[in-house]
Protein backbone atom coordinates (compact mmCIF):
# COMPACT_ATOMS: atom_id res chain seq x y z
CA UNK A 1 0.00 0.00 0.00
CA UNK A 2 2.81 2.34 0.87
CA UNK A 3 4.62 1.72 -2.38
CA UNK A 4 1.44 2.28 -4.40
CA UNK A 5 1.01 5.69 -2.74
CA UNK A 6 4.63 6.65 -3.36
CA UNK A 7 4.63 5.56 -7.00
CA UNK A 8 1.35 7.29 -7.88
CA UNK A 9 2.45 10.48 -6.15
CA UNK A 10 5.80 10.36 -7.94
CA UNK A 11 4.05 9.84 -11.27
CA UNK A 12 1.75 12.83 -10.74
CA UNK A 13 4.69 15.02 -9.69
CA UNK A 14 6.70 13.92 -12.73
CA UNK A 15 3.86 14.69 -15.17
CA UNK A 16 3.23 18.04 -13.50
CA UNK A 17 6.84 19.20 -13.57
CA UNK A 18 7.22 18.03 -17.19
CA UNK A 19 4.20 20.15 -18.15
CA UNK A 20 5.57 23.18 -16.31
CA UNK A 21 8.92 22.84 -18.08
CA UNK A 22 7.12 22.60 -21.43
CA UNK A 23 5.29 25.80 -20.56
CA UNK A 24 8.55 27.55 -19.79
CA UNK A 25 10.19 26.42 -23.04
CA UNK A 26 7.06 27.41 -24.98
CA UNK A 27 7.22 30.91 -23.54
CA UNK A 28 10.66 31.33 -25.05
CA UNK A 29 10.11 29.72 -28.44
CA UNK A 30 6.67 30.80 -29.57
CA UNK A 31 6.57 33.72 -32.01
CA UNK A 32 3.65 35.81 -30.83
CA UNK A 33 1.98 37.03 -27.64
CA UNK A 34 -1.23 35.10 -28.20
CA UNK A 35 0.57 31.81 -28.84
CA UNK A 36 2.74 32.38 -25.77
CA UNK A 37 -0.41 32.82 -23.77
CA UNK A 38 -1.60 29.42 -24.91
CA UNK A 39 1.65 27.95 -23.62
CA UNK A 40 1.52 29.78 -20.31
CA UNK A 41 -2.18 29.37 -19.55
CA UNK A 42 -2.74 25.74 -20.50
CA UNK A 43 0.43 24.28 -19.01
CA UNK A 44 0.22 26.44 -15.88
CA UNK A 45 -3.22 25.22 -14.93
CA UNK A 46 -2.80 21.54 -15.74
CA UNK A 47 0.77 21.36 -14.40
CA UNK A 48 -0.14 22.91 -11.09
CA UNK A 49 -3.20 20.63 -10.83
CA UNK A 50 -1.01 17.55 -11.35
CA UNK A 51 1.61 18.69 -8.85
CA UNK A 52 -1.02 19.48 -6.24
CA UNK A 53 -2.73 16.09 -6.74
CA UNK A 54 0.67 14.45 -6.29
CA UNK A 55 1.16 16.34 -3.02
CA UNK A 56 -2.36 15.51 -1.88
CA UNK A 57 -1.67 11.78 -2.13
CA UNK A 58 1.24 12.01 0.31
CA UNK A 59 -0.24 14.67 2.58
CA UNK A 60 0.23 14.13 6.28
CA UNK A 61 -2.95 15.42 7.91
CA UNK A 62 -6.54 16.37 7.26
CA UNK A 63 -5.96 20.13 7.43
CA UNK A 64 -3.05 19.91 4.97
CA UNK A 65 -5.24 17.94 2.56
CA UNK A 66 -8.05 20.51 2.78
CA UNK A 67 -5.66 23.38 2.15
CA UNK A 68 -4.21 21.66 -0.91
CA UNK A 69 -7.75 21.10 -2.23
CA UNK A 70 -8.41 24.81 -1.75
CA UNK A 71 -5.24 25.81 -3.63
CA UNK A 72 -6.24 23.41 -6.43
CA UNK A 73 -9.75 24.83 -6.77
CA UNK A 74 -8.39 28.37 -6.67
CA UNK A 75 -5.82 27.57 -9.34
CA UNK A 76 -8.35 25.93 -11.65
CA UNK A 77 -10.71 28.88 -11.32
CA UNK A 78 -8.11 31.64 -11.61
CA UNK A 79 -5.87 30.29 -14.40
CA UNK A 80 -8.26 30.35 -17.39
CA UNK A 81 -9.84 33.59 -16.15
CA UNK A 82 -6.47 35.37 -16.16
CA UNK A 83 -5.78 34.15 -19.71
CA UNK A 84 -9.14 35.44 -20.88
CA UNK A 85 -8.67 38.83 -19.22
CA UNK A 86 -5.15 39.25 -20.63
CA UNK A 87 -6.19 38.32 -24.18
CA UNK A 88 -9.23 40.60 -24.08
CA UNK A 89 -7.21 43.54 -22.79
CA UNK A 90 -4.49 43.03 -25.40
CA UNK A 91 -7.00 42.82 -28.26
CA UNK A 92 -8.91 45.82 -26.93
CA UNK A 93 -5.74 47.89 -26.81
CA UNK A 94 -4.79 47.09 -30.38
CA UNK A 95 -2.23 44.27 -30.28
CA UNK A 96 -2.82 42.32 -33.50
CA UNK A 97 -2.20 38.56 -33.60
CA UNK A 98 0.46 37.19 -35.93
CA UNK A 99 -1.29 35.35 -38.72
CA UNK A 100 -0.06 32.72 -41.21
CA UNK A 101 2.80 33.17 -43.66
CA UNK A 102 0.72 33.82 -46.77
CA UNK A 103 -1.29 36.57 -45.16
CA UNK A 104 1.73 38.09 -43.42
CA UNK A 105 2.82 39.87 -46.58
CA UNK A 106 -0.67 41.31 -47.00
CA UNK A 107 -0.63 42.47 -43.36
CA UNK A 108 2.66 44.30 -43.86
CA UNK A 109 1.42 46.15 -46.93
CA UNK A 110 -1.84 47.37 -45.50
CA UNK A 111 -1.39 48.57 -41.93
CA UNK A 112 -5.04 48.64 -41.01
CA UNK A 113 -6.18 45.19 -41.98
CA UNK A 114 -8.73 43.36 -39.92
CA UNK A 115 -9.38 39.82 -41.21
CA UNK B 1 10.96 13.10 -6.35
CA UNK B 2 9.73 16.25 -4.61
CA UNK B 3 13.21 17.75 -4.85
CA UNK B 4 13.32 17.02 -8.58
CA UNK B 5 9.93 18.72 -8.99
CA UNK B 6 11.24 21.73 -7.04
CA UNK B 7 14.21 22.05 -9.36
CA UNK B 8 11.96 21.78 -12.42
CA UNK B 9 9.71 24.55 -11.12
CA UNK B 10 12.79 26.68 -10.42
CA UNK B 11 13.99 26.26 -14.00
CA UNK B 12 10.53 27.21 -15.30
CA UNK B 13 10.66 30.36 -13.15
CA UNK B 14 14.00 31.34 -14.65
CA UNK B 15 12.60 30.82 -18.17
CA UNK B 16 9.64 33.06 -17.28
CA UNK B 17 12.00 35.78 -16.03
CA UNK B 18 13.96 35.62 -19.29
CA UNK B 19 10.77 36.22 -21.22
CA UNK B 20 9.85 38.98 -18.81
CA UNK B 21 13.09 40.85 -19.46
CA UNK B 22 13.19 40.24 -23.20
CA UNK B 23 9.49 40.47 -24.09
CA UNK B 24 9.04 42.99 -26.88
CA UNK B 25 5.57 44.13 -25.91
CA UNK B 26 4.11 45.18 -22.57
CA UNK B 27 1.69 42.25 -22.47
CA UNK B 28 4.52 39.71 -22.74
CA UNK B 29 5.91 41.14 -19.53
CA UNK B 30 2.56 40.98 -17.75
CA UNK B 31 2.17 37.36 -18.86
CA UNK B 32 5.67 36.56 -17.61
CA UNK B 33 4.99 38.09 -14.19
CA UNK B 34 1.72 36.15 -13.94
CA UNK B 35 3.46 32.88 -14.78
CA UNK B 36 6.21 33.69 -12.27
CA UNK B 37 3.56 34.16 -9.61
CA UNK B 38 1.84 30.85 -10.35
CA UNK B 39 5.16 29.00 -10.24
CA UNK B 40 5.95 30.70 -6.95
CA UNK B 41 2.75 29.29 -5.44
CA UNK B 42 3.83 25.80 -6.48
CA UNK B 43 7.38 26.39 -5.23
CA UNK B 44 6.16 27.46 -1.80
CA UNK B 45 3.89 24.40 -1.51
CA UNK B 46 6.72 22.05 -2.53
CA UNK B 47 9.19 23.75 -0.18
CA UNK B 48 6.71 23.35 2.62
CA UNK B 49 6.66 19.61 2.05
CA UNK B 50 10.43 19.37 1.66
CA UNK B 51 11.14 21.27 4.87
CA UNK B 52 8.38 19.49 6.78
CA UNK B 53 6.44 22.65 7.72
CA UNK B 54 2.92 22.59 6.34
CA UNK B 55 2.25 26.15 7.52
CA UNK B 56 3.64 27.38 4.23
CA UNK B 57 0.37 26.44 2.53
CA UNK B 58 -1.28 29.54 4.03
CA UNK B 59 1.35 31.68 2.31
CA UNK B 60 0.70 29.79 -0.94
CA UNK B 61 -3.04 30.60 -0.80
CA UNK B 62 -2.34 34.24 -0.05
CA UNK B 63 0.14 34.51 -2.86
CA UNK B 64 -2.24 32.94 -5.39
CA UNK B 65 -4.87 35.54 -4.46
CA UNK B 66 -2.41 38.43 -4.53
CA UNK B 67 -1.12 37.36 -7.95
CA UNK B 68 -4.66 37.30 -9.32
CA UNK B 69 -5.54 40.69 -7.83
CA UNK B 70 -2.35 42.26 -9.18
CA UNK B 71 -2.99 41.07 -12.74
CA UNK B 72 -6.59 42.30 -12.59
CA UNK B 73 -5.35 45.62 -11.24
CA UNK B 74 -2.76 45.98 -13.99
CA UNK B 75 -5.30 45.30 -16.68
CA UNK B 76 -7.94 47.52 -15.16
CA UNK B 77 -5.69 50.55 -14.78
CA UNK B 78 -3.91 50.31 -18.12
CA UNK B 79 -6.94 51.58 -20.02
CA UNK B 80 -5.53 55.04 -20.59
CA UNK B 81 -4.11 56.30 -23.87
CA UNK B 82 -0.52 55.65 -23.03
CA UNK B 83 -1.01 51.93 -23.10
CA UNK B 84 -2.64 51.83 -26.51
CA UNK B 85 -0.70 49.57 -28.80
CA UNK B 86 -0.75 51.44 -32.13
CA UNK B 87 1.36 50.03 -35.00
CA UNK B 88 3.72 53.00 -34.70
CA UNK B 89 4.18 52.08 -31.07
CA UNK B 90 4.84 48.50 -32.05
CA UNK B 91 7.55 49.44 -34.54
CA UNK B 92 9.30 51.67 -32.05
CA UNK B 93 9.38 48.90 -29.44
CA UNK B 94 10.69 46.43 -32.01
CA UNK B 95 13.52 48.74 -33.01
CA UNK B 96 14.86 48.92 -29.46
CA UNK B 97 17.38 46.15 -28.68
CA UNK C 1 24.15 30.01 -0.04
CA UNK C 2 20.55 30.74 -0.98
CA UNK C 3 20.76 33.95 1.04
CA UNK C 4 23.60 35.22 -1.14
CA UNK C 5 21.66 34.42 -4.34
CA UNK C 6 18.52 36.20 -3.13
CA UNK C 7 20.45 39.21 -1.84
CA UNK C 8 22.32 39.55 -5.13
CA UNK C 9 19.02 39.43 -7.02
CA UNK C 10 17.62 42.11 -4.70
CA UNK C 11 20.59 44.40 -5.41
CA UNK C 12 20.28 43.81 -9.18
CA UNK C 13 16.56 44.59 -9.16
CA UNK C 14 17.12 47.69 -7.01
CA UNK C 15 19.68 49.03 -9.48
CA UNK C 16 17.29 48.26 -12.37
CA UNK C 17 14.46 50.11 -10.56
CA UNK C 18 16.60 53.23 -10.14
CA UNK C 19 17.88 53.28 -13.70
CA UNK C 20 14.66 52.60 -15.60
CA UNK C 21 12.62 55.46 -16.95
CA UNK C 22 9.44 53.57 -17.78
CA UNK C 23 7.40 53.79 -14.59
CA UNK C 24 5.16 50.87 -15.47
CA UNK C 25 8.12 48.49 -15.63
CA UNK C 26 9.33 50.00 -12.36
CA UNK C 27 6.02 49.10 -10.68
CA UNK C 28 6.26 45.52 -11.96
CA UNK C 29 9.83 45.30 -10.68
CA UNK C 30 8.70 46.61 -7.30
CA UNK C 31 6.20 43.75 -7.15
CA UNK C 32 8.97 41.24 -7.90
CA UNK C 33 11.16 42.96 -5.27
CA UNK C 34 8.44 42.44 -2.66
CA UNK C 35 8.14 38.79 -3.66
CA UNK C 36 11.91 38.25 -3.38
CA UNK C 37 11.91 39.86 0.07
CA UNK C 38 9.13 37.46 1.10
CA UNK C 39 11.20 34.48 -0.13
CA UNK C 40 14.21 35.85 1.76
CA UNK C 41 12.16 35.89 4.94
CA UNK C 42 10.96 32.33 4.24
CA UNK C 43 14.59 31.25 3.79
CA UNK C 44 15.36 32.81 7.19
CA UNK C 45 12.44 30.81 8.67
CA UNK C 46 10.35 33.90 9.57
CA UNK C 47 6.98 32.81 8.27
CA UNK C 48 4.78 35.54 9.79
CA UNK C 49 6.89 38.32 8.32
CA UNK C 50 6.93 36.62 4.91
CA UNK C 51 3.14 36.43 5.05
CA UNK C 52 2.76 40.14 5.72
CA UNK C 53 5.39 41.10 3.13
CA UNK C 54 3.73 39.00 0.43
CA UNK C 55 0.31 40.52 1.14
CA UNK C 56 1.37 44.15 1.52
CA UNK C 57 4.51 44.53 -0.57
CA UNK C 58 3.54 42.45 -3.57
CA UNK C 59 -0.18 43.16 -3.53
CA UNK C 60 -1.50 46.38 -2.09
CA UNK C 61 1.54 48.54 -2.85
CA UNK C 62 1.55 47.46 -6.50
CA UNK C 63 -2.15 48.31 -6.84
CA UNK C 64 -1.78 51.73 -5.25
CA UNK C 65 1.23 52.57 -7.42
CA UNK C 66 -0.69 51.49 -10.53
CA UNK C 67 -3.56 53.83 -9.68
CA UNK C 68 -1.02 56.64 -9.22
CA UNK C 69 0.80 56.13 -12.51
CA UNK C 70 -2.46 55.83 -14.37
CA UNK C 71 -3.07 59.36 -13.14
CA UNK C 72 0.34 60.93 -13.52
CA UNK C 73 1.81 59.38 -16.63
CA UNK C 74 4.15 56.67 -17.67
CA UNK C 75 7.45 58.40 -18.32
CA UNK C 76 9.75 59.74 -15.68
CA UNK C 77 10.77 63.35 -16.20
CA UNK C 78 14.55 63.53 -16.19
CA UNK C 79 16.09 66.20 -13.99
CA UNK C 80 18.48 68.64 -15.58
CA UNK C 81 20.93 69.33 -12.77
CA UNK C 82 23.21 66.81 -11.16
CA UNK C 83 22.58 66.71 -7.40
CA UNK C 84 26.18 66.41 -6.24
CA UNK C 85 25.73 67.99 -2.80
CA UNK C 86 22.85 65.61 -2.04
CA UNK C 87 25.04 62.68 -3.07
CA UNK C 88 27.77 63.87 -0.69
CA UNK C 89 25.37 64.17 2.26
CA UNK C 90 23.90 60.71 1.59
CA UNK C 91 27.36 59.15 1.29
CA UNK C 92 28.56 60.68 4.57
CA UNK C 93 25.39 59.61 6.41
CA UNK C 94 25.61 56.09 5.03
CA UNK C 95 29.25 55.82 6.02
CA UNK C 96 28.47 56.98 9.56
CA UNK C 97 25.61 54.47 9.86
CA UNK C 98 27.75 51.56 8.68
CA UNK C 99 30.52 52.66 11.03
CA UNK C 100 28.00 52.64 13.87
CA UNK C 101 26.93 49.07 13.18
CA UNK C 102 30.50 47.75 13.38
CA UNK C 103 30.20 47.76 17.15
CA UNK C 104 27.16 45.51 17.20
CA UNK C 105 27.55 41.74 17.71
CA UNK C 106 27.41 39.53 14.64
CA UNK C 107 24.06 38.35 13.33
CA UNK C 108 23.18 35.16 15.21
CA UNK C 109 26.22 35.16 17.50
CA UNK C 110 25.62 33.04 20.57
CA UNK C 111 26.97 35.54 23.07
CA UNK C 112 24.90 38.53 21.98
CA UNK C 113 22.84 39.96 24.85
CA UNK C 114 19.58 39.30 23.03
CA UNK C 115 20.35 35.61 22.83
CA UNK C 116 21.49 35.48 26.42
CA UNK C 117 18.54 36.91 28.28
CA UNK C 118 15.58 37.97 26.16
CA UNK C 119 15.12 35.18 23.62
CA UNK C 120 15.46 32.22 26.04
CA UNK C 121 12.91 33.85 28.35
CA UNK C 122 10.41 34.11 25.50
CA UNK C 123 11.08 30.65 24.09
CA UNK C 124 11.07 28.83 27.43
CA UNK C 125 8.33 30.61 29.31
CA UNK C 126 5.90 31.61 26.62
CA UNK C 127 3.85 28.43 26.70
CA UNK C 128 3.35 28.43 30.50
CA UNK C 129 2.76 32.13 30.90
CA UNK C 130 0.54 32.78 27.91
CA UNK C 131 -0.53 29.42 26.54
CA UNK C 132 -0.43 30.33 22.85
CA UNK C 133 1.57 27.98 20.56
CA UNK C 134 2.71 30.67 18.11
CA UNK C 135 5.56 32.51 19.87
CA UNK C 136 5.48 35.39 17.38
CA UNK C 137 1.88 36.15 18.32
CA UNK C 138 2.61 35.90 22.03
CA UNK C 139 5.58 38.28 21.76
CA UNK C 140 3.73 40.72 19.52
CA UNK C 141 0.44 40.73 21.36
CA UNK C 142 1.33 40.18 24.98
CA UNK C 143 4.97 40.75 25.89
CA UNK C 144 5.36 43.77 23.59
CA UNK C 145 1.74 44.85 23.41
CA UNK C 146 2.65 48.49 23.97
CA UNK C 147 4.87 48.57 20.85
CA UNK C 148 2.07 47.01 18.81
CA UNK C 149 -0.24 49.72 20.14
CA UNK C 150 2.19 52.26 18.72
CA UNK C 151 2.12 50.47 15.34
CA UNK C 152 -1.68 50.52 15.22
CA UNK C 153 -1.75 54.24 16.05
CA UNK C 154 0.81 54.88 13.29
CA UNK C 155 -1.37 53.05 10.76
CA UNK C 156 -4.41 55.02 11.91
CA UNK C 157 -2.45 58.29 11.58
CA UNK C 158 -1.49 57.33 8.02
CA UNK C 159 -5.19 56.87 7.26
CA UNK C 160 -6.00 60.28 8.75
CA UNK C 161 -3.17 61.83 6.75
CA UNK C 162 -4.47 60.43 3.47
CA UNK C 163 -7.98 61.59 4.32
CA UNK C 164 -6.76 65.08 5.16
CA UNK C 165 -4.80 65.42 1.93
CA UNK C 166 -6.84 63.57 -0.63
CA UNK C 167 -10.46 63.41 0.42
CA UNK C 168 -12.99 64.98 -1.88
CA UNK C 169 -16.44 66.21 -1.01
CA UNK C 170 -18.74 64.16 -3.21
CA UNK C 171 -22.28 64.94 -4.01
CA UNK C 172 -24.34 61.75 -3.88
CA UNK C 173 -24.79 60.19 -7.29
CA UNK C 174 -28.28 59.53 -8.53
CA UNK C 175 -29.10 55.82 -8.77
CA UNK C 176 -29.77 56.03 -12.53
CA UNK C 177 -26.22 57.06 -13.26
CA UNK C 178 -24.89 54.31 -11.04
CA UNK C 179 -26.86 51.68 -12.95
CA UNK C 180 -25.70 53.13 -16.28
CA UNK C 181 -22.05 52.85 -15.24
CA UNK C 182 -22.72 49.40 -13.84
CA UNK C 183 -24.34 48.15 -17.06
CA UNK C 184 -21.56 49.41 -19.29
CA UNK C 185 -18.95 47.81 -17.09
CA UNK C 186 -20.97 44.63 -17.06
CA UNK C 187 -20.82 44.41 -20.85
CA UNK C 188 -17.12 45.06 -20.87
CA UNK C 189 -15.97 42.82 -18.04
CA UNK C 190 -18.61 40.08 -18.05
CA UNK C 191 -16.54 36.93 -17.47
CA UNK C 192 -14.26 38.35 -14.83
CA UNK C 193 -17.20 39.84 -12.90
CA UNK C 194 -18.94 36.50 -12.53
CA UNK C 195 -15.75 34.73 -11.49
CA UNK C 196 -15.00 37.45 -8.93
CA UNK C 197 -18.53 37.20 -7.54
CA UNK C 198 -17.79 33.55 -6.77
CA UNK C 199 -14.36 34.31 -5.31
CA UNK C 200 -14.98 37.26 -3.00
CA UNK C 201 -16.90 35.43 -0.22
CA UNK C 202 -14.08 32.89 0.01
CA UNK C 203 -11.44 35.58 0.27
CA UNK C 204 -13.38 37.24 3.09
CA UNK C 205 -13.75 33.88 4.85
CA UNK C 206 -10.04 33.25 4.43
CA UNK C 207 -9.31 36.62 6.03
CA UNK C 208 -11.40 35.63 9.05
CA UNK C 209 -9.59 32.27 9.19
CA UNK C 210 -6.18 33.99 9.20
CA UNK C 211 -7.34 36.38 11.92
CA UNK C 212 -8.41 33.71 14.36
CA UNK C 213 -5.80 31.09 13.43
CA UNK C 214 -3.01 33.50 14.31
CA UNK C 215 -2.60 31.83 17.69
CA UNK C 216 -1.60 28.48 16.17
CA UNK C 217 0.01 29.23 12.84
CA UNK C 218 1.22 32.21 10.85
CA UNK C 219 -1.36 34.95 10.79
CA UNK C 220 -2.85 37.48 13.10
CA UNK C 221 -4.50 40.85 12.85
CA UNK C 222 -2.24 42.60 10.33
CA UNK C 223 -2.34 39.91 7.68
CA UNK C 224 -6.08 39.37 8.09
CA UNK C 225 -6.78 43.09 7.71
CA UNK C 226 -4.73 43.29 4.51
CA UNK C 227 -6.48 40.27 2.95
CA UNK C 228 -9.89 41.68 3.85
CA UNK C 229 -8.98 45.00 2.26
CA UNK C 230 -7.69 43.19 -0.84
CA UNK C 231 -11.10 41.54 -1.31
CA UNK C 232 -12.90 44.88 -1.06
CA UNK C 233 -10.40 46.49 -3.46
CA UNK C 234 -11.02 43.69 -5.97
CA UNK C 235 -14.73 44.38 -5.76
CA UNK C 236 -14.17 48.12 -6.22
CA UNK C 237 -11.95 47.67 -9.26
CA UNK C 238 -14.47 45.59 -11.15
CA UNK C 239 -17.81 47.02 -10.09
CA UNK C 240 -17.00 50.71 -10.02
CA UNK C 241 -16.35 53.15 -7.21
CA UNK C 242 -19.96 54.38 -6.98
CA UNK C 243 -21.36 50.87 -6.50
CA UNK C 244 -18.69 50.12 -3.91
CA UNK C 245 -19.59 53.27 -2.01
CA UNK C 246 -23.23 52.23 -1.80
CA UNK C 247 -22.17 48.78 -0.60
CA UNK C 248 -19.65 50.06 1.98
CA UNK C 249 -20.59 53.32 3.57
CA UNK C 250 -17.77 55.88 3.88
CA UNK C 251 -18.61 56.92 7.42
CA UNK C 252 -18.86 53.28 8.51
CA UNK C 253 -15.31 52.63 7.32
CA UNK C 254 -13.94 55.69 9.10
CA UNK C 255 -15.80 54.67 12.24
CA UNK C 256 -14.33 51.15 12.01
CA UNK C 257 -10.80 52.50 11.79
CA UNK C 258 -11.32 54.57 14.93
CA UNK C 259 -13.10 51.76 16.78
CA UNK C 260 -10.15 49.41 16.16
CA UNK C 261 -7.73 51.73 17.92
CA UNK C 262 -10.24 52.39 20.69
CA UNK C 263 -10.79 48.66 21.33
CA UNK C 264 -7.04 48.18 21.59
CA UNK C 265 -6.66 51.07 24.00
CA UNK C 266 -9.64 50.14 26.11
CA UNK C 267 -8.20 46.66 26.73
CA UNK C 268 -5.22 48.43 28.28
CA UNK C 269 -7.52 50.70 30.23
CA UNK C 270 -9.52 47.71 31.51
CA UNK C 271 -6.31 46.09 32.79
CA UNK C 272 -5.40 49.34 34.56
CA UNK C 273 -8.82 49.58 36.18
CA UNK C 274 -8.64 45.94 37.29
CA UNK C 275 -5.48 46.58 39.23
CA UNK C 276 -2.64 45.40 37.01
CA UNK C 277 -0.11 47.17 34.79
CA UNK C 278 -0.99 48.63 31.41
CA UNK C 279 -1.66 45.69 29.05
CA UNK C 280 -1.10 43.10 31.76
CA UNK C 281 -3.77 40.63 30.70
CA UNK C 282 -3.45 38.38 33.74
CA UNK C 283 -5.89 40.48 35.76
CA UNK C 284 -8.73 40.54 33.24
CA UNK C 285 -10.46 37.38 34.46
CA UNK C 286 -9.75 35.02 37.36
CA UNK C 287 -7.52 32.58 35.48
CA UNK C 288 -4.31 34.19 34.12
CA UNK C 289 -4.13 31.97 31.01
CA UNK C 290 -7.78 32.68 30.14
CA UNK C 291 -7.09 36.36 30.71
CA UNK C 292 -4.18 36.25 28.28
CA UNK C 293 -6.29 34.54 25.64
CA UNK C 294 -9.10 37.07 26.05
CA UNK C 295 -6.72 39.99 25.87
CA UNK C 296 -4.95 38.70 22.77
CA UNK C 297 -8.32 38.02 21.09
CA UNK C 298 -9.52 41.58 21.63
CA UNK C 299 -6.38 43.35 20.56
CA UNK C 300 -5.99 41.25 17.41
CA UNK C 301 -9.59 42.15 16.58
CA UNK C 302 -8.73 45.83 17.03
CA UNK C 303 -5.64 45.52 14.84
CA UNK C 304 -7.56 43.72 12.09
CA UNK C 305 -10.35 46.32 12.04
CA UNK C 306 -7.99 49.27 11.86
CA UNK C 307 -5.67 47.81 9.20
CA UNK C 308 -8.55 46.76 6.91
CA UNK C 309 -10.37 50.08 7.28
CA UNK C 310 -7.25 52.20 6.67
CA UNK C 311 -6.28 50.26 3.54
CA UNK C 312 -9.82 50.68 2.18
CA UNK C 313 -9.77 54.41 3.00
CA UNK C 314 -6.45 54.91 1.18
CA UNK C 315 -7.60 53.04 -1.92
CA UNK C 316 -10.96 54.82 -2.06
CA UNK C 317 -9.25 58.22 -1.79
CA UNK C 318 -6.84 57.41 -4.63
CA UNK C 319 -9.61 56.01 -6.84
CA UNK C 320 -11.87 59.01 -6.19
CA UNK C 321 -9.11 61.40 -7.26
CA UNK C 322 -8.51 59.38 -10.41
CA UNK C 323 -12.21 59.42 -11.23
CA UNK C 324 -12.34 63.19 -10.90
CA UNK C 325 -9.32 63.55 -13.16
CA UNK C 326 -10.94 61.31 -15.79
CA UNK C 327 -14.20 63.26 -15.57
CA UNK C 328 -12.36 66.53 -16.09
CA UNK C 329 -10.53 65.13 -19.10
CA UNK C 330 -13.79 63.91 -20.61
CA UNK C 331 -15.43 67.27 -20.07
CA UNK C 332 -12.49 69.06 -21.69
CA UNK C 333 -12.39 66.78 -24.70
CA UNK C 334 -16.15 66.96 -25.19
CA UNK C 335 -16.33 70.73 -24.89
CA UNK C 336 -13.35 71.51 -27.16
Amino acid sequence: MDIVINISSGLCLFVGSFLCLCGGVGMLRFPDFYTRMHAAGVTDTLGSAMILIGLMIISTGFLVFIKLVMILLLGILIGPTTSHVLAKAALHNGLEPLLGHQEEADNKETTSSNP
Amino acid sequence: MIIAATLAIFVAMILAIIRGIAGPTLYDRILAVNMFGTKTVLLISLLGFVMGRPEFLDIAIVYALINFISVIGVLRYSDSNEFKHTPANKESTEKEP
Amino acid sequence: MINIVILTLLVVIAIAIIRMKDLFAVVMLLGIYGLLSASFFVAMDAVDVAFTEAAVGAGISTLLMLVVISMTGRREITTRHKPLSALLVVAITGFLLIYGTLDMPYFGAADAPIHGHVAPRYINDSMQEIGVPNIVTSVLASYRAFDTFGEVVVIFTAGIGVLALLSVARRPEDPEQITVINDSMHKQHLVIRIVVKILIPFILLFALYVQFHGDFGPGGGFQAGVIFAAAIILYTMLFGLSTARTVINQSFIRLTAAIGVLVYGSVGLATLLSGGNFFDYDVLVNDPIAGQHLGILFIELGVGCTVAAVMIIIFFSFAARREIQLNNKNKESSSC
